[in-house]
């Protein structure tokens, strides 16, 4: 598959401060990538070297096959770009302003009105257009710097934190306005929003540090973090139900969260939940409730970063 | 094309900023009231000189002086530029600088925009600007010609050298912009810069070495006088070309830099 967004060993320091340390990552022709991390994680330094905007100390990033450094300028032509804080012109009117953008993009002519409308519409603009840019809210301005992304429809997005600042009814419009990007554009956005990542995109890349701690699909990481981990409810002593759930074949450890609840976490991957059921029942305990564990992006996210921090502070 | 496309709208967009900001019509209006003050007062001098003049029946030298070219236009060419001086840092001094500062720098630095466009396009614009205002001034010069014969010919050399004067001043306000994020820094430095160049024709006392030769070549005066006297000549034509190219070419390189200086 054709690989729109290649990083090899980029690696950037800001004088002594190491950012973004040797990490590699690809992105596929009309996949969306969402990328994690914590503050001052290396997010938005990867995103503006990817971008041309900043140079990396060292390693490759590549935009459509071109070098974002040596070959910036055609890199660029494949490139919608919405840097994290969105600064424009302030003394430009909308209009005035996505007709710059649309004419530096090289649309051709004939088709920048279009085009303009085209990018209004989807960002919700229409009554914005004579406005001058420092009348905006900044809910206003956020959708203004989407929309100057999307003109000359890219093939390659990045986004830093596209939906930051938007109402609540914003925030879904923008979402199904990016999902709907899916296949034919290339996107790669950061955010601080959880739910957003399971929503919109195909993988995560959860970087820390400046180094990538996590990168496959929201389900898969959530399931590698459970381990097949089964939630049970059970009416009973707790050291008895514990000690007879130890006992069955498979099980790893059993950990009682209190009010009856007990987590059972299997070690090999086998599904355990009808020989659980079995084992109690048999045992004479009353069984409320049996389910298979579920992480949420928030679990997997906290979990692998912290484990991080505890690992570099050891 | 859409590459002249690009160079059209980076224009458009720079002379929009020009014309949204209290700057360009402040500078406008000091450049004329001061361009209009010395006009009158040397057309005022002039016809007091004159008077005189023919009713003494001078000789025949101070004569030759009396002529509109030289007791009207050729001071008024020296103080405009003078003006120019303090002025045209007061116009450049935004045009880098605060792109860099506002972080819209970092839109306009990620479309695909060569640096040499984004910079004609700056300099184009403040150029339009400048030529803007000495249009303004050719109306003393049409006013001056309904009343006695001018030498339109040394008229036209003089605001050839006040185009290319001002121009090699943009290019320099526009590099001292490149440096910095600070306006007023950015200010400073043009005018600074320009002041040296102006005065460095003054050091005389390097005498007629090749230093000495060397030093008045880059002086700016040096190469403006003659335009005022109405004289075009190749020599000077390739100092203010060479001079514009240079800093403009400092400027790109100033923009290049930030793909390496990590």
């Amino acid at each position: 598959m054709e690989m729109m967004i290649e990083v090899q060993d980029l690696t950037k320091y800001y004088g002594p401060l190491l950012a973004v340390n040797r990490i590699n990552f690809e992105v596929a022709a009309g996949e969306i990538v969402g990328f994690l991390g914590p503050n001052g994680a290396g997010k938005t330094s990867t995103l503006k070297i990817l971008a041309g905007f900043l140079p990396p100390t060292s390693g490759i990033a590549r935009i459509n096959g071109y070098d974002c450094v040596r070959q910036s300028l055609e890199g660029r032509r494949s490139l919608g770009y919405l840097p994290e804080n969105v600064a424009i012109y302030p003394d430009l009117t909308v209009g005035q302003f996505l007709k710059f953008a649309a004419q530096a993009k090289g649309v051709e002519a004939k088709d920048q009105t279009g085009e303009i409308r085209r990018v209004i519409a989807a960002c919700g603009l229409e009554e914005m257009n004579g406005k001058l840019v420092k009348a905006l809210s900044k809910g206003f301005r956020q959708r203004l710097g989407l929309a100057q992304a999307l003109l000359h429809q890219p093939p390659v997005l990045i986004l830093d934190e596209p939906t930051i600042g938007l109402d609540p009814s914003q925030i879904v419009e923008i979402r199904s306005l990016i999902k709907n990007l899916e296949g034919s554009h290339t996107v790669i956005l950061s955010t601080h929003i959880l739910p957003e990542v399971s929503q919109l995109c195909h993988r995560v890349i959860i970087i820390n540090r400046g180094q990538i701690v996590a990168s496959d699909t929201p389900e898969n990481l959530a399931r590698q973090m459970g381990r097949g981990a089964i939630s049970v409810t059970v009416k009973g002593p707790e050291a008895q139900v514990t000690a007879a759930l130890q006992r069955l074949p498979g099980v790893g450890r059993v950990e009682s969260c209190g009010e009856g609840r007990f987590l059972v976490e299997g070690g090999n991957g086998l599904d355990l939940r009808p020989e659980l059921a079995r084992l109690l029942v048999q045992q004479g305990f009353d069984l409320l409730e049996l389910k298979t564990q579920e992480f949420t992006l928030e679990d997997v996210f906290l979990n692998l970063v912290t484990e991080e921090e505890t690992e570099a502070e050891s | 094309m859409k590459t002249s496309c690009g160079l059209a709208a980076l224009l458009r967009k720079e002379l929009t900023i020009y014309f949204a900001s209290p700057i360009f019509y402040l500078t406008g209006f000091f450049f004329l009231v001061l361009a209009g003050y010395f006009f009158y007062a040397n057309t005022v001098y002039y016809g007091i000189v004159s008077l005189q003049a023919a009713q003494q029946a001078s000789d025949p030298q101070v004569a030759a002086q009396l002529n509109p070219t030289m007791m009207v236009f050729r001071p008024l060419f020296a103080v405009l530029a003078i003006i120019l001086l303090f002025l045209v840092p007061l116009l450049t001094m935004r045009l880098l600088a605060e792109e860099k500062r506002s972080g819209t720098a970092e839109l306009l630095f990620t479309y695909p925009l060569s640096d040499w466009f984004i910079i004609l396009g700056k300099f184009g614009a403040a150029l339009l600007v400048f030529l803007i205002f000495l249009a303004f001034t050719v109306s003393y010069s049409i006013a001056l010609g309904f009343m006695t014969r001018l030498d339109w010919g040394a008229l036209s050399a003089g605001y050839l050298g006040l185009t290319l004067l001002g121009a090699a001043f943009l290019a320099l306000g526009l590099f001292a912009s490149s440096l910095t994020e600070n306006q007023i820094i950015a200010g400073v430095v043009a005018f600074a810069l320009l002041l040296l160049f102006w005065i460095i024709g003054w050091v005389q006392e390097l005498g007629a070495g090749p230093l000495g030769l060397a030093v008045q070549y880059l002086s700016l005066l040096e190469h403006y006088e003659n335009f005022t006297k109405g004289v075009v000549t190749t020599r000077d034509l390739v100092y203010w070309g060479s001079f514009i190219f240079f800093f403009l070419f400092l400027t790109k390189r100033q923009l290049e830099s930030r793909h390496w200086r990590a």
